[in-house]
């Protein structure tokens, strides 16, 4: 059994990767702006703390696939809190305080409680879960997330007999994501699953990528991780978590429902009303790739949606 | 404004022709440093969609510009600039084929059929081709001006396409494509309220004046 040394150096502390990459660049706009004497620069974090985490068990879920590189897994983002450019938030979300975090827990539970994003790292062992992720605009990579089944924590609050459904919730703060001071969506961003696909052991609550904490561009602290939806399904930063009766009103749904339904399986035979998903650009690749039934995960997902209409339920 | 002397519109020309040519450029440059970010096909695709809309609005914009600076010559620069409008429509329409569909003629006409940012993106497209084609002197020559005139009003039409594609294709944000509607409809407006004026100033048949 490996026991982990209490560490002296907060993970907070720890210099991300993406800062120290450009580190000559920072020293160099905090001279310039006169700061050499020691004050620290007040309007970026020590942007996403890159601690390592270890150990990682591995997983049979993982594919073999070719990874996406850490490069652009960091650095082309759909995360309109901060800017609607896929570069915008690898530029913007050094405003992200992560720490402190926290996540509440409420609604058609027995145990509500508010969990701190310490606490929620150490919930259960962290697993490897290498994934396919399919973005609902026709591009897709290949991601080591870290995380664990979200089923982990959702069985510590026990949910009643009447959550049927699971809301995720995302922070709403304009200041430290000045996205939300455009109304392109509704904000917070709210996001949710059915309670099978919430206990689905794909489903993972995740804090990290490639063997760090996840950086902010990507949904630091805390985000969920569904391989078999489109990527906006997979709510990131998350504040709150509810249990519900009522299917959850989500952003995209909200914003274009004709377009964005709840359930958005990648599904290649039921095209986006203006562009078609039969095909997706696997970052890296020049040409197309057909896309796969439920992002390839048909094995495991397809019998929760025995019998349904997935033209209808999309 | 002062006419500028013939040997001087040569030397303007030319300046113009190695601008057009330079976000082109900037693009060959970028893919042989690898400096196109993470998806290159969407950066070249969406960097030529917009110089075409770009180039399309400034020749737009020549008419208007050369009766309010009284700068007659600026007609000079029209033909290169729409010319410009249909060289990056060209790459534009190339990387799609290519790098979308590989070739895939059923794709590319299923595409055109049933997406409709990709019916009226091709549309413009294949309306800008006679127009390049008659775009040469001698061209106009054979047309004759008045039948030329009518042929190449028709890109007041790809304009209002070529805006409709952009809009159409954007998933939520459409602040970009409504700048460039703005902008296409205080050109289209210019010529409306021409148009008027004309009319209110000379009721009896008006002399058949070079405009479009």
């Amino acid at each position: 059994m490996l026991i982990r040394k209490p560490a002296d150096i907060l993970p907070s502390e720890i210099t991300s990767r993406a800062v120290y990459a450009r580190r000559r660049e920072f020293i160099k706009s905090a001279a310039a702006l006169g700061l050499a004497a020691g004050l620290s620069p007040v309007a970026i974090q020590p942007a996403a703390a890159a601690a390592k985490l270890a150990p990682l068990a591995k997983s049979a879920f993982s594919t073999d696939e070719k990874m996406t590189p850490f490069e652009a897994v960091t650095t082309y983002n759909n995360f309109y809190e901060f800017g609607t450019g896929k570069e915008d938030p690898s530029r913007r979300a050094g405003s992200l305080r992560t720490r402190p975090w926290t996540v509440k827990i409420d609604g058609e539970v027995k145990k509500p409680r508010t969990f701190d994003i310490e606490e929620l790292l150490k919930l259960a062992p962290l697993e490897e879960r290498i994934y396919r992720m399919r973005c609902v605009e026709g591009w897709s990579m290949v991601i080591p997330w870290i995380g664990y089944p979200l089923s982990e924590l959702i069985k510590r609050v026990e949910p009643t007999g009447n959550a049927r459904f699971v809301e995720f919730t995302t922070l709403l703060d304009p200041v430290q994501m000045p996205g939300q001071k455009v109304g392109v969506l509704d904000w917070p961003y709210i996001e949710g699953l059915r309670m099978d696909e919430a206990m689905h052991s794909l489903t993972i609550l995740t804090v990290g990528l490639y063997g760090e904490v996840l950086p902010n561009q990507n949904g630091a602290p805390v985000r969920v991780v569904v391989p078999w939806k489109y990527g906006f399904k997979s709510a990131k930063s998350i504040v709150r978590i509810r249990f519900t009766a009522e299917m959850p009103k989500t952003a995209w749904m909200v914003a274009v429902p004709s377009e964005y339904g709840f359930y958005s399986n990648v599904n290649p035979k039921v095209d986006h009303p203006r562009w078609s998903q039969a095909k997706e650009r696997r970052i890296g690749d020049l040409l197309k790739r057909e896309t796969l039934m439920f992002n390839g995960y048909g094995d495991q997902v397809a019998g929760l949606y025995a019998g349904m209409d997935l033209r209808k339920y999309f | 404004m002062k006419q500028p002397k013939p040997e001087h519109i040569k030397w303007i020309k030319a300046a113009v022709f190695a601008l057009c040519l330079v976000p082109f450029s900037r693009l060959v440059w970028r893919a042989f440093a690898g400096t196109l970010g993470v998806n290159p096909i969407e950066t070249i695709t969406h960097s030529t969609g917009w110089w075409t809309l770009a180039f399309l609005l400034i020749t737009l914009s020549v008419t208007p510009l050369r009766r309010l600076l009284e700068a007659p010559w600026l007609l000079r620069l029209r033909r290169m600039l729409g010319l410009f409008a249909f060289f990056y429509v060209c790459v534009h329409f190339t990387i799609w084929l290519v790098f979308d569909h590989f070739f895939d003629w059923r794709a590319v006409a299923a595409d055109i059929a049933k997406r409709p940012y990709i019916t009226v993106g091709f549309t413009a497209f294949a309306l800008l081709i006679p127009l390049a084609a008659t775009s040469t002197n001698a061209m106009v020559r054979r047309l004759g001006a008045a039948q030329w005139q009518r042929l190449h009003r028709f890109v007041y039409l790809i304009g209002i396409l070529g805006v409709l594609h952009f809009l159409w294709l954007v998933k939520k944000d459409i602040r970009e494509p409504m700048v460039f509607a703005a902008i296409l409809a205080v050109l289209l407006g210019v010529r409306v309220l021409y148009r008027l004026r004309q009319k209110r100033t000379a009721p009896v048949a008006a002399p058949r004046s070079q405009t479009a």
